[in-house]
């Protein structure tokens, strides 16, 4: 059944990996398209990138980071439960081309992401090297698959326990000083790492293209809520996106908007919390809500 | 029709007051999302129902966009025959209780009844709205006998009121009917848009589950050019009607729009309805509660906006660049609206929005006055010089219009539209494309509920010529045929 769930199992710590049953949507996907997911019947709509798919077997990957109330309750589904609905392939397919050399970079559920992105540019006849960040050694995760697909992993975190030590930019001038010419960039990660990256890219002009994440409600161009200015152009990450020009995005609207209903996400997760928790029965949470 | 029983004369029909709608409190209702009309009585209705004159012409019915056969349903009303009454419109109107409720019946079957200059006319959309009611609630809802398969297969993409009526229509024919809806419930605008203290959501469900009762296969969360390629669609199907509305929103390109607080009027509508976000923290999707909310525009989206912010429990502003006649909301609605406590900006419009942290707390307006007629034939509210003024707000919502749904059509590269997006029909809803079929907001712009389901019905017609390899309606060769 279309939402079954085959896998769901912590990689690192708050990283998890999600199986799900879904063969149309494995049938359709295509690199840098995402998918939503209603975790139960009162749940939000929330996008996850595509992060691997089998068309044979027609199932879905998604690498997801426990981040508030949704997150949290995909966590508690055990395999052979369903998630409420799953909706995709949603946005648009990151263009894939033969440039040369390609960088693509991740960071948290990044690493998961890059998988197909990566996977597409080297059949596309690219070198592909990857730049996994992460803040220390062991919550580096999916350096074995990705390996199957790249040239090179370059390994950077910020405590320095492995690899470069320190961020993306730190990355490039070490491919800057061994001599290496990037010509297309690809970042997927947390708003904050992929601004990070983007202005990395800058000095040595390369192409970038970064995967957004906005917040969505309906994710088909309905609602407006993922609106974003590129090179002063209202887009709508879900429909016009989620990929866009690094250098052309206006990062302060981005996280402005996404930090526009902080107080009510930590209140429901607050509020989910305690309900797990059992300190809120049923009758005292309708009463609370209104 | 048959004789009148009543034996009223024309006078005694004149003198008989028109029927009071009981209302929720105003009070009590600002701060709930319970319907605010609660329905007529039957006694109520069978009194009003007697007001109808039967005037040869019938106004009425060439007043309203389907014809809906009013003078005769009105007469079953008043001999007390409700559930007949229902089936008697739904020969024309598949979603009464729908339209009883929504549609702007003071422009269209009411407005143009002989009683409405003098007396107000018959209270159409109320009755309407009755007997669709009675019926839900007292009858069994018979689903007709299963029809003998066609063998032919129909797409219907999108299930706002346009596609439900293709679809109702269709597998009464005989013929496979699947249903593509991109979100997660069926109903189009009447699950997303319209609140539930206007159009309870119950409604809507009834009516998806009576189409799946008979066998309409509703597949939710298909977004078709994405889940699922036209083409695939083509190939598999024997026609295709694309029904999927004019939901893209528009922003005003003014300053500060990207400020947290500016939501588009589907952003906020959709939080509230679909998501159920006056429910929150019970449910995800929050929709904080503004201290002030101002809207922009004047129609019933607009109107729906701002009774929602009331709800959630701040003052609530519409500010329109017109004049009071000028709104293009039903008047029901913006009597209601007044009555919650709304204030009303007239002949104001925004300059800028104005953000202190990444967050709204004003915005600036100017003042307008009317100017010449424009094309529309209104007068054009233009800027008075110098009369800009600041309202202290810490929510916007943008209400000003909708484009066309872009995520289908930009796959169909072949697909003729015109130079607003909207896709190019025939007068029976046909497309440039062999087997496909368009209607609704897609194809006129944001329009009504009861003129999507008028251009749901013409495509259906059409669509059942087509798959039984009959004329096309309207066309000499079908004239002949029918003469
Ligand atoms: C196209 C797209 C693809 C995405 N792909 C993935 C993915 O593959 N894996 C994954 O884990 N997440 C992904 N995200 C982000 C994910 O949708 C959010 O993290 C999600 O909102 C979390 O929901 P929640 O209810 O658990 O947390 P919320 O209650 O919504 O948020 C909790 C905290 O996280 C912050 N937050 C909210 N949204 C985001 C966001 N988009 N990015 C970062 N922080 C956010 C909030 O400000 C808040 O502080 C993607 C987003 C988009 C738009
Ligand atoms: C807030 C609001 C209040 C209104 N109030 C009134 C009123 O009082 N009276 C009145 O008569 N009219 C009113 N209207 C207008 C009326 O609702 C619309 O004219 C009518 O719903 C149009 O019907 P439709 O079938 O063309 O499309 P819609 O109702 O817009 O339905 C289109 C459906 O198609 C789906 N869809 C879109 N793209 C795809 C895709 N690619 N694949 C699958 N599905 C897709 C959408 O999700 C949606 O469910 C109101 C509109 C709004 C927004
Ligand atoms: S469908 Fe609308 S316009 Fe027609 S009779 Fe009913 S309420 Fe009036
Ligand atoms: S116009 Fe009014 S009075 Fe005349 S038939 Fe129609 S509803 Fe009755
Ligand atoms: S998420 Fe609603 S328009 Fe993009």
């Amino acid at each position: 059944m279309t939402g079954k769930i085959l896998v769901n199992e912590q990689v690192v710590p708050n990283v998890h990996r999600l199986v799900l049953d879904a063969p149309m949507i494995a049938r359709r996907a295509q690199p840098g398209q995402f998918i939503m997911i209603i975790p139960d019947a009162e749940g939000e709509r929330v996008p996850f990138t595509l992060s691997d798919w089998d068309i044979e077997a027609g199932t879905i990957t998604i690498y997801y980071q426990e981040a508030g109330v949704s997150t949290m309750k995909l966590t508690a589904l055990k395999p052979g439960e369903s998630v409420h609905v799953v909706v995709g392939p949603l946005g648009r397919p990151t263009k894939i081309e033969k440039h040369g050399t390609v960088l693509v970079g991740g960071g948290c559920y990044g690493l998961g992401a890059i998988y197909p992105l990566a996977k597409a540019f080297k059949e596309a006849g690219n070198k592909v090297i990857a730049m996994l960040e992460a803040r220390t050694t062991y919550i580096v995760y999916n350096e074995e698959r990705l390996s199957e697909v790249t040239d090179e992993i370059i390994v950077v975190t910020a405590d320095g326990s492995r690899g470069v030590r320190g961020h993306i930019k730190d990355g490039m001038k070490v491919l800057s000083d061994r001599g290496e010419k990037i010509d297309h960039s690809h970042f997927v990660g947390c708003t904050f790492m992929m601004m990070l990256s983007a202005e990395a890219t800058k000095p040595y002009g390369i192409p970038t293209i970064v995967s957004l994440n906005t917040l969505m409600v309906d994710g088909t161009g309905m609602c407006g809520v993922c609106r974003v200015l590129v090179d002063g152009n209202t887009k709508f990450a879900c429909v016009d996106g989620p990929d866009f020009d690094g250098h052309m995005v206006n990062w302060d609207m981005v996280f402005a908007r996404k930090r526009g209903y902080e107080g009510e996400e930590n209140l429901a997760y607050q509020f989910h919390k305690c309900r797990v928790d059992g300190a809120i029965s049923q009758n005292a949470k309708s009463q609370e809500a209104v | 029709m048959s004789k009148r029983r009543d034996g009223l004369t024309a006078k005694e029909r004149m003198a008989i007051p028109r029927a009071k709608m009981p209302e929720q409190d105003a009070q009590a209702r600002a701060s709930n999302f319970e319907e605010v009309p609660l329905g007529l009585t039957p006694e109520q209705a069978m009194e009003e129902s007697k007001r109808c004159l039967e005037c040869r012409k019938q106004p009425c019915v060439h007043g309203c966009p389907v014809g809906v056969q009013i003078p005769e349903f009105l007469d079953l009303v008043g001999q007390g025959k409700f559930v007949e009454a229902a089936r008697l419109i739904k020969e024309t109107n598949i979603l009464p209780a729908v339209t009883g409720r929504v549609c702007p019946q003071e422009d269209q079957c009411e407005g143009d009844c002989t009683l409405f200059k003098k007396y107000g006319g018959v209270s159409i959309g109320a009755l309407e709205r009755f007997v669709a009611d009675y019926e839900r609630n007292n009858s069994i809802v018979e689903i007709p006998p299963k029809p003998k398969p066609s063998g032919k297969k129909v797409a219907v993409i999108g299930s706002g009121p346009s596609g439900l009526t293709v679809a109702g229509d269709l597998i009464l024919e005989g013929h496979e009917v699947t249903m593509f809806e991109a979100l997660h419930e069926a109903g189009g605008v009447l699950v997303y848009g319209i609140p539930e203290f206007r159009l309870p959501k119950e409604i809507v469900k009834a009516e998806v589950n009576y189409l799946a009762k008979q066998g309409v296969d509703i597949q939710l969360h298909k977004v078709v050019g994405m889940s699922i390629a036209m083409n695939e669609l083509l190939e598999e199907y024997d026609s295709v009607y694309i029904g999927v509305g004019a939901g893209l929103p528009t922003f005003m390109r003014i300053k500060g729009e990207e400020l947290n607080g500016v939501f588009s009027a589907n952003e906020y509508l959709t939080r509230a309805n679909l998501m159920k976000g006056y429910l929150f923290p019970e449910y995800d999707s929050p929709l904080p509660p503004g201290k002030h909310t101002c809207v922009i525009g004047g129609g019933n989206v607009a109107m729906d906006a701002a009774r929602v912010a009331r709800r959630l429990g701040g003052e609530s502003t519409i500010v329109y660049r017109r004049a009071r006649e000028q709104l293009p909301a039903r008047g029901e609605e913006v009597h209601h609206a007044e009555e919650e406590g709304i204030d009303f900006q007239l002949l104001t419009n925004p300059v800028r929005i104005i953000g202190q942290d990444g967050k709204v707390v004003g915005m600036e307006c100017i003042r307008m006055e009317l100017g010449e007629p424009d094309d529309s034939g209104r007068r054009r509210p233009i800027p008075i010089e110098g009369s800009n003024f600041e309202i202290e707000c810490d929510q916007v919502v943008i209400s000003i219009g909708a484009g066309p749904n872009p995520l289908l059509i930009q796959t169909m590269p072949d697909l003729e539209i015109n130079r607003w997006g909207y896709i190019e029909v025939d007068k029976n809803n046909r497309t440039n494309i062999e087997k496909v079929w368009a209607g609704g907001d897609i194809v006129t712009g944001a329009a009504t509920v009861i003129l999507a389901m008028g251009a749901g019905r013409i495509a259906a017609r059409s669509i059942q010529a087509y798959l039984t390899g009959q004329p096309q309606p309207g066309t000499e060769e079908q004239q002949e045929e029918a003469s």
